[in-house]
């Protein structure tokens, strides 16, 4: 018998699992072929979650009512919100997770969706019935047929690991990749790209000097990612904080050609942010030492992941470098570090919901795009899984735009300019991101998804009265007005210029707050501190969502005079080839894009704009010689 | 991009010389069409230029430049033939006759220069300008910035703003790593300082660009039958107005471009100011006031002694020149103080020194000024918007870094309008190079 399904999901990483509960509570029957059950919602590399820009990620996962904030909640061992002081669009919510309190929960959270069916098994290729998506052949032979398929392979594809001079075919250390799928790719003529990342040795905490170690702890009130949690239940840990020394660089120099990156094995393209402690020692040897981190794996879990030296050097060289280290003289390596390269697919050949311009109905997401984290590859599996399920019900695609968040932001970026290392979010990418909030990704994102439909009615309740408790205080705080004089009785130094100002006015001033106004409005303190602290961020903010606003538009503009696809740029005449070969290999979709494309010129931009406004696509005339 | 395209480079015939440039692909084979083999690249070879017969049309210089090495970066070649028309017809015609070549539309040379990476968007409003300057400033002006002079300063700004930027956003996006010290970003608001008074006092040389770009705008002005429209005939050395004894005669506003100390003045002749109810003369007396409103001098023009008084009122303006004309005809009786200069547009007297007070309102240009200015209201606009949102992000200290790298960013825009825009991927690398990013 033949399985059915509308959405089908190939792989339950943090990409899979987003694709699969998005896809579901769209109401599309899905299904999650996995190779196996119990490594779903694995966290392969770092146990982290969050951070900046990452942090900012999750949260909008959140908002649409995605897992990975509630997870993170469930798992968190070391909640610390970066950037605390630096004002409010730049913090970053951070939580180390207890690997096995992630996984477990990422598990029951997958159970308990209704349409949703976790099917183990090993993806080999696609069947098409012509130009369209129909189904997935499992290496058993058996298919599965669907409308779409979403693909989230991580690093399994052609996945090699290298250790030293060993090389390893797998997609994690002791699980078997997937080579069927590369082909397929092949076949269908994608472009595919080889990328790298790397992972340190595990040591065993019992053999770590912990009397001796400095020590990183986490926030006293920890601040949850998800706005459906109350409040962190889950012990708080600290992590411990060592130092390369001058004995590691020489150990690592002496041996670098041992490394497989540096002997020359490597072809993939590692991320610059993230670089093995080999490259640091070559890049930036003068430093005295590197910083370590010695994160605990879990609550009771004597595995601790020492942050900061990735490598690829055998595994006797590991030992002999990490025992050069403070406090780890006696260490006990559990698993030795390593590189590993995989295949990757340029995501310009992918529509901004992820889905393949030459296949339609199959959808990318996670590191198969060619970024990194756990984060980006479940914002991905967030909209490739809402896609998918649009486009079975034959309904519109939902779009993310850069002006509304940090998903646009990625999407734009990674389907109109293409990855040269393997994509990681930060704040600095998203030029909005004095809108584009931690705080406030309810705020842009839960209505989206209360009118797709798939928020849950509790989170949907819940976010209503907020935003009416919230407009409401809002209101009163506009419709609240004095005269300078007035203020400066109660102590507030206001400009004596005779203007009435409102008390939101007031507490756009870095000084103020709703606690000291309440001085002036003694009303003003029944305000609960949650709906107090959003409504100081947004009025900090507020001047300056304004002057965005206006940038933002013309964004939208821009985003809006789109570009037919598969448009020939050589039919512009005027345009350098090297622009046209530009314009060809990143296909944008529309002239926000153009404007990014690298080398673009203001005035082939307006020729571009000149041709996008023609009533009629119209050839260009022969070219004649003139007499 | 596979046109050849042709035009004659020079200026108008008949003339010693006439250059025709070719640039694209089949340049190389119209020349050894044309004038047989050429011998080395970039240099002058004297051949005969004939047409497909093998009719001799000239003889004259070849040259022959390969791309990328070339003013457009493709294969260009010169052909420099007599200026007489005939020859330059008859050799355009020829051009015009081989497949897959097409005359050059307006600045198309250039243009392929800009889209070929050659020039960038300063280096070609500069040569526009060079290809039109009139006057040794303006010339100099223009060369400067052609040659890139101010695109080295405007890139040279962009650069460090892109390294303050990166600078506060290695401390936002990178605050948790070891390598990037908690206050990186503070060292950077000295040099933001300093760019904001450099960035400022560029602009401030805008007039002065404008000056030499357009010339010193100088309006004659005054009562009907002052002797105005005499003055501009003057000057001009040639009847550009009409002159009659009749209160009235000019209508129109004219000028007249005169060089002077090396720049270009103009002159305006405007309507005698008055009260009237002749519609024509009142349109012409309303466009005499709004051109006062921009006048960088005025010449105000009497000749009686009190004739000043209510057209003073006409214009705020403090430079001004009062001047009493007809002084050839002794019949009215002065007040030394009630006039500046004295002339007759008879006898020439007094012009001289009318012209050194004009000279004295030109900018002091010593030999070693720099023309490092900005000449170009789209320039100068850009640069206010930068030096606004820098004075902007160094005010909002104590906001937060967010904001002010928010302001910084919106000056990176400004300024990446004249340069190119300024990548995040920029900021990245700057920052990456700097630090050891990842723990």
């Amino acid at each position: 018998m033949t399985l059915k399904y509308d959405v089908v999901i190939i792989g339950g990483g943090h990409a899979g699992c987003e694709a699969a509960s998005a896809a579901a509570r769209m109401g599309a029957r899905t299904a999650l072929l996995t190779h196996r059950r119990d490594t779903i919602g694995v966290m392969s590399c770092n146990p982290a979650i969050g951070g900046l820009g990452k942090g900012h990620l999750v949260r909008e996962i959140d908002a649409m009512d995605g897992l990975m904030g509630r997870i993170a909640d469930a798992a968190g061992i070391q909640f610390r919100l970066l950037n605390r002081k630096k004002g409010p669009a730049v913090r970053g919510p951070r939580t180390q997770a207890d690997r096995r309190l992630y996984r477990e929960a990422m598990q029951e959270a997958i159970a308990s969706i209704e349409n949703l069916d976790v099917i183990e098994g090993d993806a080999f290729d696609l069947l098409m019935n012509g130009r369209q998506l129909s189904g997935v052949t499992l290496k058993n032979g058996r298919t599965i047929s669907c409308r779409t398929v979403v693909l989230t392979t991580g690093t399994f594809l052609r996945g090699l690991i290298h250790l030293g001079e060993r090389k390893i075919p797998a997609g994690r250390m002791g699980e078997e990749p997937s080579l069927g799928l590369s082909a397929t790719l092949e076949r269908f003529g994608l472009r595919l790209g080889r990328l790298k990342t790397g992972t340190p040795a595990r040591l065993d905490g019992r053999t770590i000097d912990w009397e001796n170690v400095g020590r990183q702890g986490a926030d006293d009130e920890p601040v949850p990612f998800s706005f459906m949690t109350d409040r962190i239940n889950n012990r708080q840990i600290e992590c411990g904080v060592t130092r390369t020394t001058a004995a590691t660089h020489k150990i690592i120099t002496d041996n670098l050609g041992k490394s497989a990156m540096y002997s020359g094995q490597i072809m993939g393209v590692g991320p610059r942010y993230c670089p093995s402690i080999e490259d640091k020692i070559v890049k930036f040897g003068e430093r005295d030492g590197h910083q370590i981190f010695l994160e605990p794996e879990g609550l009771d879990d004597n595995t601790v992941y020492p942050n900061g030296i990735s490598t690829s050097l055998p595994e006797n060289i590991q030992q002999e470098f990490i025992r050069t280290i403070p406090c780890l003289e006696h260490v006990v390596i559990l698993q030795p570090g390593y590189a590993i390269e995989y295949d990757h697919v340029d995501p310009r050949e992918l529509s901004s919901t992820l889905e393949v311009l030459k296949i339609p109905g199959l959808f990318l997401a996670g590191q198969i795009n060619g970024t990194t984290g756990y984060e980006e590859a479940g914002a991905q599996g967030l909209v490739a899984g809402l896609n998918a399920a649009l486009v079975c019900g034959g309904n519109d695609p939902h779009v993310f735009s850069r002006t509304n968040s940090y998903i646009g932001v990625m999407i734009d970026d990674l389907t109109s300019r293409g990855v040269s290392e393997p994509y990681r979010m930060f704040t600095s990418r998203a030029e909005y991101r004095l809108s584009l909030r931690a705080d406030n990704a309810d705020v842009r994102l839960t209505p989206d998804a209360i009118s797709l439909g798939m928020v849950s009615a509790e989170r949907q309740h819940r976010f209503q009265c907020w935003a009416r408790t919230f407009e409401t205080a809002k209101a009163s705080l506009m419709a609240l007005q004095v005269t300078p004089n007035e203020a400066r009785k109660f102590g507030f130094h206001i400009n004596q210029d005779g203007q009435r100002r409102s008390a939101f006015e007031l507490l756009s001033y870095a000084e103020h707050s709703i606690g000291s106004l309440a001085r002036l409005w003694p009303e003003l303190s029944a305000i609960e501190p949650k709906i107090a602290a959003a409504l100081e961020i947004d009025a900090t903010y507020a001047v300056y969502m304004e002057k965005q606003a206006a940038d933002i538009a013309n964004v939208k503009r821009e985003e809006s005079a789109e570009i037919p696809e598969y448009f020939d740029f050589s039919i512009l005449s005027g345009l350098s080839n090297e622009l046209v070969q530009k314009l060809t290999l990143t296909a944008p979709r529309n002239l926000a894009q153009v404007l990014k494309v690298d080398g673009m010129t203001p005035a082939a931009a307006s020729l571009i704009l000149a041709y996008l406004r023609r009533d009629t696509v119209q050839s260009v005339p022969p070219k004649k010689a003139i007499q | 991009m596979d046109d050849t395209i042709y035009a004659l480079s020079s200026g108008a015939l008949p003339s010693g010389v006439a250059i025709v440039r070719i640039s694209g692909p089949h340049t190389r084979d119209v020349l050894f069409r044309m004038a047989g083999e050429i011998g080395s690249n970039r240099v002058a070879h004297l051949r005969s230029i004939r047409n497909r017969n093998g009719e001799l049309i000239d003889s004259g210089l070849v040259l022959f430049f390969p791309g990328p090495s070339s003013f457009t970066g493709e294969d260009c070649g010169e052909l420099q033939v007599h200026g007489g028309r005939a020859v330059v017809q008859a050799l355009l015609s020829e051009l015009g006759s081989i497949q897959g070549l097409r005359h050059a539309e307006p600045g198309e040379f250039s243009r392929r220069a800009f889209h070929n990476g050659k020039l960038d968007l300063v280096e070609v409003e500069g040569l526009a300008d060079l290809i039109s300057a009139e006057t040794e400033m303006q010339r100099r002006l223009a060369v400067e910035h052609a040659q890139g002079g101010m695109s080295a300063v405007y890139q040279g700004w962009a650069r460090r703003l892109t390294h303050a930027r990166a600078m506060i956003e290695a401390e936002l996006d990178f605050a948790d790593e070891d390598d990037v010290p908690g206050s990186v970003a503070e060292a950077i608001w000295g040099d933001m300082a300093s760019l904001q008074i450099e960035i400022a006092e560029h602009i401030a040389g805008a007039r002065l660009a404008e000056i030499i770009r357009d010339g010193l705008k100088v309006v004659i002005a005054g009562r009907p039958n002052a002797g105005k429209s005499s003055l501009i005939n003057h000057l001009a050395g040639r009847d550009v107005a009409i002159v009659t004894d009749i209160a009235g005669t000019t209508r129109d506003v004219l000028s007249v471009d005169l060089s002077l100390a090396g720049f270009s003045v103009r002159l305006y002749d405007t309507a005698g100011l008055r009260e009237t109810s002749e519609p024509i003369e009142r349109e012409g007396i309303r466009r005499a006031r709004s051109t006062l409103q921009d006048a960088d001098l005025v010449l105000l023009l009497s000749d009686v002694p009190n004739g000043f008084a209510d057209v003073t009122r006409e214009s705020e303006h403090s430079k001004l020149i009062r001047v009493r004309t007809k002084i050839d005809q002794i019949d009215q009786i002065w007040d030394k103080a009630d006039f500046d200069i004295a002339i007759s547009t008879k006898t020439g007297e007094g012009i001289e020194t009318l012209l050194s007070r004009i000279s004295s309102y030109l900018p002091v240009l010593t030999g070693k000024i720099s023309f490092s200015i900005p000449s170009r209201r789209r320039h100068v606009d850009c640069l206010n918007q930068a030096v606004d949102a820098i004075a902007a992000s160094l005010i909002h200290s104590k906001t937060g870094l967010d904001i002010q790298a928010e302001y910084l960013r919106v000056a990176g825009d400004a300024l990446g309008r004249i340069t190119g825009r300024v990548d995040v991927e920029e900021l990245l690398d700057v920052i990456f190079s700097e630090f050891c990013i990842g723990k």
